[in-house]
Parts: C-alpha cells; sequence; structure tokens
C-alpha cells in the first residue's frame, strides 16, 4: 500500500473507531478506560521508533510523558489554550529534551544507555518534585473546563484527541519503516560501525530518533492533567509507564508498527478489565507474567509468530 | 599526478601503547597495495584511523587533494573511501538487497549529482550480489549464508559505495584455498574496472599474487614500502617473520 493511500485508510479506519464507539456505547467509563488504551498505543509506537527500529532501549519513559503533562500543567495555569495546542507544545518540549537525552547518552550502549535513560527520568522527576509553581510534591489540582469544546463529554473529547494522537503516530511509524530513515535505523541497530562504514550520519539519526520518540511520548502526555484532574510527580512518573511501553511492543512485535499496536490493545485492555474486575495492583503481575511468556515462546512477538508461519509457508 | 590517498606521520596510542607511529604513506590511483604485519601490528588499527572508526593522535591524512582528518567516518565513505570489516559485520535483521540498499541509499544517493530512483537501486543491488554469484539469495537474512558467502557479502556492501579506494580487512581469513581464489577473481575485477585496493592479509600466497606493492608493518611502524619479492627479502621483514 502507498504512503498517501496508508495514510487515508488509517484516518477512515480512525474516524470508523470513533463514529462506532461514539455512536454504540453509551456508559462514559468505556471512554475513560478506552483513553488509557489508546495513550498506550502512542507511547509504544514512540517506544519502538527508537527501541524497536533504532535499537536503543529507553526506560526513561515516564520522565517524557509527564514533561508532557507538566507543559500543560504551566500552560493551564499561564493561559487558557485548547487542549491541541497543549498537545503540540507538549511535543515539542520533550522532542527538545529527547534530542538533549541522545546527544549526551548516545555514545552509551545497550544497558548502558537503558540506565542512562532511567536516571533522567529520575533527575526530571527530582526537578519537578522541588518546582512549587507546578505543585511540587503536593502534586496539582486542574480544573478542566466544564464543557467539552465540540461534542459529548469532556472524557469524549479528550478520548476522540487521543485517538487522533494514534493515528498520527502509527502514520509516522510506518512512514519512517518505509523510507531511508527507517532503513539507516535499522543498520544502526544492527550494526552500528558497519552502517557507518555504509555511510549512514549515524549521530545524526539517533538524535532523529530519539528527538521523535520524546516528541511523541510528551504528546501522549499532554492531555493528562485534564483527565486526571490532579497530577502529581510519583504518578505521572510512574515506572509502570516505561515498563508497559517496553513490554507492549516485545509482545506485539518491534519489526514494524502494528507490533505496538496490538501489543498496546491486548495488554493495555487486559489490564483495563483487570482493574475493574479483580484489582488495580495486578496490572503489573500481569505485565510480568505475558512477558515472561512470550520471551520463552515468541521472543519476536506475535508479529514474529506471524512472519515466520509466513516464511515458513513460501520455502 | 598526486597520490590518491596520503598519509603523513600518523600516530596512534591506547593509553601507553602505541599503535602507530610516524606512518607514510601514498596509493597511487589504480595501485593493488599489499598491506601484512605480524598480528597486533597496527593493519586494522590503521584502516580504522584512514577510514575515521577511530580518530589519530598526530599526522595527517589527504584523500583525492582533500583533508580529511577531522571528517567522520560516513563522510569519508561518501568521499569515496570504503572498507570490509575483518570480522563480516552484515546487517542481521535485513536481507541482502537491503544490506546493499543501505550504501547506495546513503552513500551514492548522498553524493552530488545524478539520484538513483528505487528501481535503479534495485537493479545496482542485484548487480552487485550477481558479480559475487549470491543474487539467487538476494532476498534471504544473513543468517542463511555460509563464512564465505558473508565475505563476499561484506565485499558486495563495500563495493556498493561506488568507491575509488578500497581496504580489504582480511577477506579470506580462515577460507579455504579455492575459496581464497574466488575472492581473490573478484579483487583483481574490481582493480580492472579502476577501483584501487588495499589488501589487509595474513594469507602470503594471495597477497603475493594480487599485490604490485607491499607494504609491512612491524609494531606500529613501516619497515618496508616496494615491490612485493623486494620486500620480502628485506631482513627487516624476514626478522619480524621468522625470528632472529
Amino acid at each position: 500500500m502507498g504512503t498517501v493511500k496508508f495514510w487515508v485508510a488509517s484516518f477512515l479506519a480512525a474516524a470508523a473507531v470513533l463514529g462506532l464507539t461514539r455512536g454504540l456505547i453509551a456508559n462514559e467509563y468505556f471512554f475513560f478506560a478506552g483513553y488509557v488504551v489508546l495513550q498506550y498505543i502512542v507511547l509504544a509506537t514512540a517506544w519502538n521508533i527508537l527501541g524497536g527500529y533504532t535499537g536503543y532501549t529507553n526506560f526513561g519513559v515516564g520522565a517524557f510523558f509527564a514533561v508532557g503533562a507538566y507543559s500543560s500543567v504551566v500552560l493551564h495555569k499561564l493561559t487558557s489554550v485548547p487542549v491541541p495546542v497543549m498537545i503540540l507544545v507538549g511535543g515539542l518540549i520533550s522532542g527538545i529534551l529527547g534530542f538533549g537525552m541522545g546527544y549526551l547518552t548516545l555514545r552509551l550502549k545497550g544497558v548502558f544507555f537503558a540506565i542512562a535513560t532511567l536516571a533522567l527520568a529520575i533527575v526530571a522527576q527530582t526537578l519537578i518534585v522541588n518546582w512549587d509553581y507546578v505543585g511540587g510534591s503536593r502534586g496539582i489540582y486542574v480544573i478542566r473546563p466544564q464543557q467539552a469544546p465540540l461534542f459529548g463529554s469532556y472524557i469524549q473529547y479528550l478520548y476522540s484527541l487521543m485517538l487522533i494522537l494514534v493515528w498520527v503516530s502509527v502514520v509516522i511509524a510506518r512512514t519512517i519503516e518505509r523510507s531511508r530513515l527507517g532503513l539507516g535505523f535499522n543498520a544502526i541497530r544492527d550494526d552500528e560501525a558497519a552502517a557507518e562504514a555504509g555511510g549512514v550520519p549515524t549521530l545524526r539519526l539517533k538524535l532523529i530518533s530519539t528527538s521523535l520518540s520524546g516528541a511523541l511520548m510528551g504528546m501522549s502526555g499532554a492531555p493528562l492533567p485534564y483527565y486526571v484532574t490532579y497530577l502529581d510527580p510519583a504518578s505521572s512518573f510512574n515506572l509502570s509507564y516505561a515498563v508497559n511501553s517496553v513490554a507492549m511492543p516485545l509482545i506485539g512485535g518491534m519489526s514494524s508498527w502494528p507490533g505496538p499496536v496490538i501489543g498496546a490493545v491486548l495488554l493495555g485492555t487486559i489490564q483495563q478489565l483487570a482493574t475493574v474486575t479483580i484489582s488495580s495492583a495486578l496490572n503489573l503481575l500481569i505485565v510480568g507474567l505475558l512477558l515472561i511468556t512470550f520471551v520463552i515462546i515468541a521472543p519476536n512477538g506475535i508479529l514474529g509468530l506471524i512472519q515466520a508461519r509466513r516464511r515458513a509457508r513460501l520455502r | 599526478m598526486p597520490p590518491l590517498l596520503e598519509v603523513g606521520g600518523l600516530g596512534k596510542r591506547f593509553g601507553g601503547f602505541v599503535a602507530l607511529e610516524g606512518i607514510d604513506l601514498a596509493v597511487d590511483s589504480g595501485e593493488r597495495l599489499g598491506l601484512i604485519g605480524p598480528n597486533g601490528s597496527g593493519k586494522s588499527t590503521l584502516v580504522n584511523c584512514l577510514c575515521g572508526a577511530l580518530h589519530h593522535d598526530s599526522g595527517n591524512i589527504t584523500f583525492d587533494g582533500r583533508a580529511i582528518d577531522s571528517l567522520p567516518a560516513y563522510q569519508r565513505t561518501r568521499l569515496g573511501l570504503a572498507r570490509s570489516f575483518q570480522l563480516p559485520k552484515p546487517f542481521r535483521s535485513l536481507n541482502l538487497i537491503d544490506n546493499l540498499r543501505v550504501p547506495l541509499l546513503y552513500t551514492v544517493n548522498a553524493r552530488h549529482g545524478a539520484r538513483l530512483s528505487d528501481g535503479a537501486i534495485s537493479e545496482r543491488c542485484m548487480a552487485l550480489l550477481d558479480d559475487v554469484g549470491l543474487a539467487d539469495k538476494a532476498t534471504r537474512l544473513p543468517r542463511d549464508l555460509t563464512q564465505v558467502e558473508m565475505r563476499k557479502l561484506e565485499l558486495a556492501r563495500a563495493v556498493a559505495s561506488a568507491p575509488r579506494l578500497l581496504f580489504a580487512d582480511e577477506t579470506m581469513a580462515g577460507l579455504s584455498p579455492s575459496e581464497v581464489e574466488e575472492i581473490l577473481l573478484v579483487l583483481v575485477r574490481l582493480n580492472e574496472q579502476g577501483l584501487t585496493i588495499v589488501l589487509i592479509e595474513h594469507i602470503m600466497r594471495a597477497v603475493m599474487s594480487f599485490s604490485t606493492r607491499l607494504v609491512v608493518l612491524v609494531a606500529g611502524q613501516k619497515i618496508a614500502d616496494g615491490a612485493p619479492q623486494e620486500a620480502i627479502r628485506n631482513p627487516e621483514v624476514e626478522r619480524a617473520y621468522l625470528g632472529e
């Protein structure tokens, strides 16, 4: 499928999901839970641009996500801009953070890079905890506008915005995959020295990857203050964002864009169901068990299983 | 005509260990240069310094009349300085065509002048694979290749960047005599097409039959440079290889 065709088809798919869910489902809680699943699709897709395509494991997801959220808090206190603008600003700031992180840490490889990103998250959290203007460690209440700007309830509005973000991130991921950029990312993942010897400007590409990945994470975090209406550092920087964003592409498959989407829908939905039916504390246990299962049975994720079957049939 | 590659007083240290010291070297266009030396004599370090994988501490490198000392590796490749790695480093998740597509997109298409279309790139990839006898495995992954095929892929990927000078770093180590012969044929054909080649090799039979000039490195210093037969009769070279 051509790039433009895919843009149109995926847009129509997203519009259909929006139309169907809003037309058929009356229960507000569905949108409340659906928002989280959609948010994880964006986070997992964003993580996969750096982790899956370029081969650098980022454990600092919480930092990018929370920086997006806190940039919205600042905007909320200073002005009264609409949420889409907050999303763009959050994306910009997290993208800059991604660029900075990339510049400082990309000399590190493998597990050392992962540790550095974890450290970044802790540093960023410490800064927010000590910044009174955005509530410090007490957290901050964010009163959302009473009326949703377009239609329906406010939560439906946020749900729709997140759906658009899902579309944007999937389109970006797929376009990268099919482009020269994506081939360069893959070359870096497979062998950095060989990539450089093949003419790939590895530092520049890695910076593009960290910036893009960070920006998308920040965008997914930007509507969070209006979603939760109370934001505090402990929950917005939560390690579970990183764990989930790593686990979802791993379970779905890291080689291509459907992987993170499948992983996020599967894992996100299971977590939401478990939260309602059993207990919210069960979430990370579910992630852990699924991860172990997949690492043993399908190390290349669901996508890897499908590809292996297809390849076997071709032979 | 000035030499294609000119190296003056090149030095490289790793901490207190002097890996290269005062290396002077000139490679003329179209030459077939053999670079030999015992293990640890600095051959690969020299290649790494010249190609930009390592930064040299002293001296200067001129390629095609242009100082390239401060250029990163990828820019040197774009100027026309290619290398194959001693241990093949294929892009493991990409099939053979895509392995070659990387240098074509990032080197050939990044140069000034005509850009190749997608179709032309695919054709060029297949032609390159055909040259080294891997055309029938074009859509396979590197893990399906044998050792000798892996080295051919490594060569093809280096050549894909359309270089003017190729460093072939121990392309034949560990291969059987007939496989060595195969690779040599490929290299000679490339040279006849106008590619300057520096062959770094331990297999003396291959080096002697391939090279028109021989450079010998011992303990980071150049101790001989000249016609192959003369170079290996140099008493210092004999001492380095055979002992006192």
